[in-house]
């Protein structure tokens, strides 16, 4: 479905990604993990268009995304719930979930799909009208989970969901990434809560300083010694 | 003699409201432009005074029915609002907001020297002859309270364009954070111009109204352009909702103040409340 071939990128004179390469299979669920500053999140950014591809190829479906501006990419199926969220605070749960539903396509859908997001989520029902600034981090993380899922992608792209939350909350959020792939989304998602993750995806690969580490089943790599030493710490 | 007195203090007080509906529009459309991207118009006064000028030419010169006329203003402003953006914000955007303030001086006075060379320093009117209402023993100007009906209708239908529609919450939400806009599919350099052409139609909204109680001549954005600022200043800049609480404000001293003295200390009066305000709240009285 998705597809990197050698992707490089960076900001300014400071290179994150040097030829990364990845691919996601429809239905599959997908970890990229690594330590902080891995070029995790720059790598899901240029994805998404927001940074420039410096080298490589980017394809969603056998498309290729070299080029698409980063506010097109949306309507070939990818949507990405942004690193710590990023909700619109001042607006109430119900208009971010409305700007999630921004696109033509999916405007005249926008009905029958809050009902689906708010079946997920029936505490989004009950908070439609509150402010998305004031909720719980937890709660913030199930808004910013609706509003991509209100564009109706294929490819759902999650960066880091668990950070800054506390540890009860953390288990909430994997069970949340498990309900979206039971619902049959095909899912990116990048953490550095490793142990976790593994348990809820099928494939992992391990970034190091911009550079594809290890990749693999994720039962292998919760098994792996590598993985174990150095960022599990058993 | 006591019940005299009060009724001309409601009469004042009344035209203070009415006077806040007016000016609470104009503070409107440079509150939306700064508050989603984040540059100040500072020839917003002369967008008003060339929407005042389209009226006349329009009315008088061309014969078209007065409601027309102002159609034809709010969409031409509208439209200057956008070419505003395209031709002079839009390159200075990555800019030092002290760049953005002296792009948008030149074009002030670019545009009041424009007015003068094109349309000569004569004082203009519509020539209209809108009658007076009477309640009791309060007169009020017609042009008045339509200016304030109207300019109330301009202010619901922004709220409601800015909260039902999906441009509108697009609009606000990009005000917020607008990084992370082209996740959700909206092209920012889109919604700014849309910003900008909506602006530039609720100075042309306000133009109407003005045109309606005031000659138009070139020099005529120094009138209306302090006060704005003022109160869009004094509301929190960019805080609507704010600048539409500091027009009434504003509007009621200048009236309470012009009934017990003179209508030029009104004015001392309420730039006086202004300046004393900014000491104590620099951000604005509804500003964070």
């Amino acid at each position: 479905m998705l597809k990197l071939e050698g992707v490089s990128a960076g900001y300014g004179d400071f290179q994150a990604l040097f030829g990364a390469s990845l691919d996601v299979q429809a239905g599959e669920a997908v970890a990229v993990i690594g330590p902080n500053g891995a070029g995790k999140t720059t790598l899901l950014r240029v994805i998404s268009g927001i940074i420039p591809l410096r080298e490589g190829h980017l394809s969603m479906e056998g498309r290729p995304l070299d080029r698409v501006p980063a506010h097109r990419i949306i309507e070939t199926g990818i949507a990405h719930v942004p690193e710590n969220r990023r909700l619109f605070p001042r607006l109430t749960v119900e208009e971010n979930l409305k700007i999630g539903a921004y696109l033509p396509a999916a405007r005249s859908r926008f009905a029958e799909r809050l009902d689906f997001v708010y079946s997920l989520f029936p505490r989004m029902k009950e908070r439609r009208n509150q402010l998305a600034g004031t909720m719980s981090g937890g709660e913030q993380q199930m808004c910013a989970i609706g509003r991509a899922l209100m564009s109706g992608p294929k490819l759902l792209l999650m960066d880091e969901p668990s950070a800054g939350l506390a540890p009860v909350i953390v288990q909430q959020v994997f069970d949340l990434v498990r309900r979206i792939r039971s619902e049959g989304y095909t899912v990116l998602i990048v953490e550095q809560n490793i142990q976790q993750v593994l348990k809820v995806v099928d494939r992992a690969y391990l970034l190091e300083v911009g550079r594809i580490k290890l990749s693999g089943k994720s039962a292998d790599l919760l098994a792996s010694d590598e993985i174990r030493r150095a960022y599990i710490g058993l | 003699m006591d019940t005299i007195f009060d009724i001309y203090l409601l009469e004042a007080i009344v035209n203070g409201v009415l006077l806040g509906g007016v000016l609470g529009l104009l503070a409107l459309g440079l509150n939306l432009v700064f508050g989603v991207i984040d540059v100040v118009w500072i020839c917003y006064a002369e967008l008003v005074m060339l929407g005042m000028y389209t009226v006349y030419f329009l009315h008088v010169v061309y014969g078209v029915p007065v409601l027309l006329a102002c159609l034809g203003a709010v969409v031409v402003v509208g439209v200057l609002g956008a070419l505003l953006h395209y031709l002079v914000i839009r390159p200075v955007l990555q800019s030092e907001p002290i760049n953005q303030l002296l792009v948008t001086g030149g074009v002030l006075f670019f545009l009041q020297s424009f007015a003068t060379l094109v349309f000569g320093i004569e004082f203009r009117n519509l020539g209209l002859k809108l009658p007076i209402l009477n309640f009791g023993e309060m007169y009020f100007s017609y042009a008045r309270v339509l200016a304030f009906l109207v300019a109330l209708a301009g202010m619901v239908g922004l709220y409601l364009f800015l909260t039902r529609t999906f441009l509108g919450t697009a609009i606000r939400a990009i005000a917020q954070d607008r990084e992370i806009m082209p996740l959700m599919g909206v092209d920012s350099r889109k919604l700014y111009l849309v910003t900008s052409g909506i602006g530039g139609g609720l100075a042309g909204l306000a133009a109407c109204l003005l045109v309606l109680q005031y000659d138009v001549h070139p020099a005529i954005g120094l009138t209306f352009g302090p006060i704005t600022f003022m109160i869009c200043v004094l509301g929190g800049l960019g805080n609507m909702i704010g600048g539409f609480v500091a027009a009434f404000i504003i509007s009621q001293f200048i009236s309470i103040g012009g009934f017990f003295f003179h209508i030029e200390w009104g004015y001392v009066i309420a730039f006086a409340f202004f300046i004393l305000t900014m000491f104590i709240r620099p951000q604005g009285l509804f500003g964070k």
